[in-house]
């Protein structure tokens, strides 16, 4: 099937639909996004100035928009790490020989199957100041009920928890998958040299497992830094005290609010910069990975 | 002395140890179900207390039935169809993530069989190319995006929620590696039996991508029935909203009581966890494809 530039006309005929899709709503937007971001525009879109990286360095300094910077930055902190710990160990416990072992296996990857507005909206039971049980333990107890979501110093973690929920379910499943790639021979090698099961996890499974790892950490990271419907869902106008206006929601109100597509431009971009060096660094990781965990052909599952 | 015990002791001990260590496994095993049926309880509370409260007339939450339900009534449900219009944001969501899906897998399809049996001038740039688009997150292209929406007039039309999600990067590069897969010989014994690029396309390297396609096709269902931040942006009409953006109007709306918003968020889950359990290796194969293998 491999011929040579004959195949010019029918490429083009197969890649066409997919450019023409990447051209108009990835490539253009992007580039006019950094071109709107050097023109000043009226709330209308009568007029346009151009201003150079003046709305760049006023995004930048943009107090609203520093915060939003540091509250992105919180958000993935809580996240993150909580939701790479918990996926893993679930993963660590499924991972085991059990009769009815698979059904266990779709309770934990079941959360991948929630949108963030289920996942969000589920919770605002358990977030509820009177229906929540915790907040029904507080008053059996006696104490005032928190309603989490409406307290400046409680939201954003009340989101994170959310969406750390939500994220168990595909850490869950990337990290099984890694777990079930490690050969079992590992194991039992290190068992017969007399190691322990915490010996054999910190030495065999987590040095195996570190790409896998890596991947989730990036792919987290990258999510975390695009949230936005659970904060638009659970607190909205960016929560008590702005306490929970990550940046998306930031860039959002900028377009949809305040109608200033150039200041909105201007962080876009910055948001672009910042997913975009993430990205970069998954592409390392992956690349990495191809050179030392490089599996035989074949080896699918 | 073991030694020469008459042979039934040395049986009945030899039994009596065995015995001994089969109920300290069955200990141990017994012990790991508590363990993973505790978690799974933990991880599915949410999900519980929720359908507790959508099963609840709203007078029961004054006596704050919450972990025990009391009164059962799926009135809720029916009224989130109702008041909710939830019938409507369903049929729209279906609608929006079939063409989505059926769009992605089409032009991932055709995509990657050029970009693995077509040679031709700037093949791997023009992959890059591909693939760089997975680094351009829709959040950043709203603002121009949204502007084009506006300037063809797409508000509230099912084409802004459709069509720029017809192709997917992730797509190509999975089927891509897919079609590589198929041996050399295939291929060759295809082009001897005079089948064209379209006979080899249709009759070979589709029917063996299969798995991939399949994962693709759940992949991509998944993610458009997901979607968030674009539909909200550009759909402010009940007609066309999906049911995500339904769920944020059930929950705004002061007509709708919270039991009927616990309803309508189960009944938007429902779909996308019937597609987990029917499809769940597909799901799982779409999700690690980029994680496990590279």
């Amino acid at each position: 099937m491999r011929r040579s530039p004959r195949d010019l006309p029918l490429a083009a005929v197969m890649l066409i639909p997919s450019a023409v899709v990447f051209a108009v709503w990835a490539f253009y937007p992007l580039v006019r996004t950094v071109q709107l971001g050097f023109y000043r525009q009226d709330p209308f879109g009568a007029h346009r100035t151009w201003v150079g990286f003046d709305q760049y360095r006023e995004a930048l300094s943009l107090s609203a928009f520093r915060h939003s910077l540091w509250v992105t930055v919180v958000y993935v902190s809580l996240t993150v790490p909580a939701s790479l710990l918990l996926g893993l160990g679930l993963a660590v416990l499924a991972h085991q020989q059990l009769r009815g072992i698979r059904v266990f296996r779709t309770i934990f990857s079941s959360t991948v199957a929630t949108s963030v507005a289920v996942a969000s909206l589920l919770w605002l039971v358990l977030l509820h100041p009177s229906l929540g049980i915790y907040n029904q333990f507080r008053r059996s107890v006696g104490m005032a009920p928190v309603d989490f979501l409406n307290n400046p110093a409680t939201a954003l973690r009340a989101v994170a928890l959310t969406t750390v929920w939500q994220n168990l379910g595909l850490v869950f499943i990337v990290m099984i998958a890694g777990l079930q790639s490690i050969p079992d021979e590992l194991h039992e090698a290190a068992r017969l040299d007399g190691h322990g099961a915490w010996s054999r996890f910190r030495r065999i499974t987590v040095p195996m497992l570190s790409p896998t790892i890596a991947f989730a950490l990036v792919v987290l990271v990258i999510n975390a830094f695009q949230s936005f419907g659970q904060i638009d869902l659970l607190t909205p106008n960016g929560g008590p005290l702005k306490s929970t206006n990550v940046l998306v929601y930031q860039l959002y109100s900028t377009v949809y609010k305040t109608r200033d597509p150039g200041l909105a431009s201007a962080q876009a971009v910055v948001l672009f910069a910042i997913i975009f060096v993430l990205s970069m660094a998954q592409v390392v990781f992956l690349d990495r990975r191809v050179h030392y965990a490089q599996r035989p052909a074949g080896d699918e599952r | 002395m073991t030694a020469t015990a008459p042979r039934r002791v040395r049986a009945h001990r030899r039994r009596r140890e065995l015995g001994r260590y089969a109920s300290h496994r069955r200990g141990r095993v017994l012990g790991r179900y508590a363990v993973l049926t505790a978690v799974a309880v933990v991880v599915l509370f949410p999900v519980y207390t929720a359908v507790v409260v959508a099963m609840q007339p709203l007078a029961a939450f004054t006596d704050l039935g919450v972990l025990v339900p009391r009164h059962l009534t799926l009135r809720p449900f029916i009224e989130a169809f109702g008041n909710g219009h939830l019938g409507r944001y369903l049929v729209n969501s279906f609608v929006v993530s079939t063409a989505i899906t059926i769009g992605q897998v089409t032009t991932s399809i055709l995509a990657a069989y050029a970009f693995a049996f077509l040679r031709f001038r700037g093949r791997s740039v023009l992959f890059v190319v591909f693939l760089a688009t997975l680094m351009i997150p829709t959040e950043v292209t709203i603002v121009a995006n949204f502007e084009t929406v506006q300037r063809w007039h797409w508000t509230d039309t099912y084409a802004a929620l459709v069509v720029p999600f017809l192709a997917f990067g992730f797509g190509t590069f999975l089927l891509r590696q897919a079609f590589l897969g198929i041996p050399r010989e295939l291929s060759d014994a295809a082009l001897v039996d005079g089948y064209g690029h379209f006979g080899f396309l249709t009759k070979v390297a589709v029917p063996l991508a299969r798995p991939s396609i399949a994962a693709l096709t759940v992949f991509s269902f998944l993610g458009a029935w997901n979607q968030y931040l674009w539909p909200l942006l550009v759909t402010n009409n009940d007609r066309y909203r999906t049911v995500q953006i339904g769920l944020k109007q059930l929950a705004g709306t002061n007509s709708v009581t919270f039991n009927v918003v616990m309803a309508g968020t189960l009944i938007a889950a429902l779909p996308i966890v019937v597609l987990l359990v029917f499809f769940e290796r597909h799901l799982v194969r779409g999700l690690t494809a980029g994680a496990v293998k590279g």
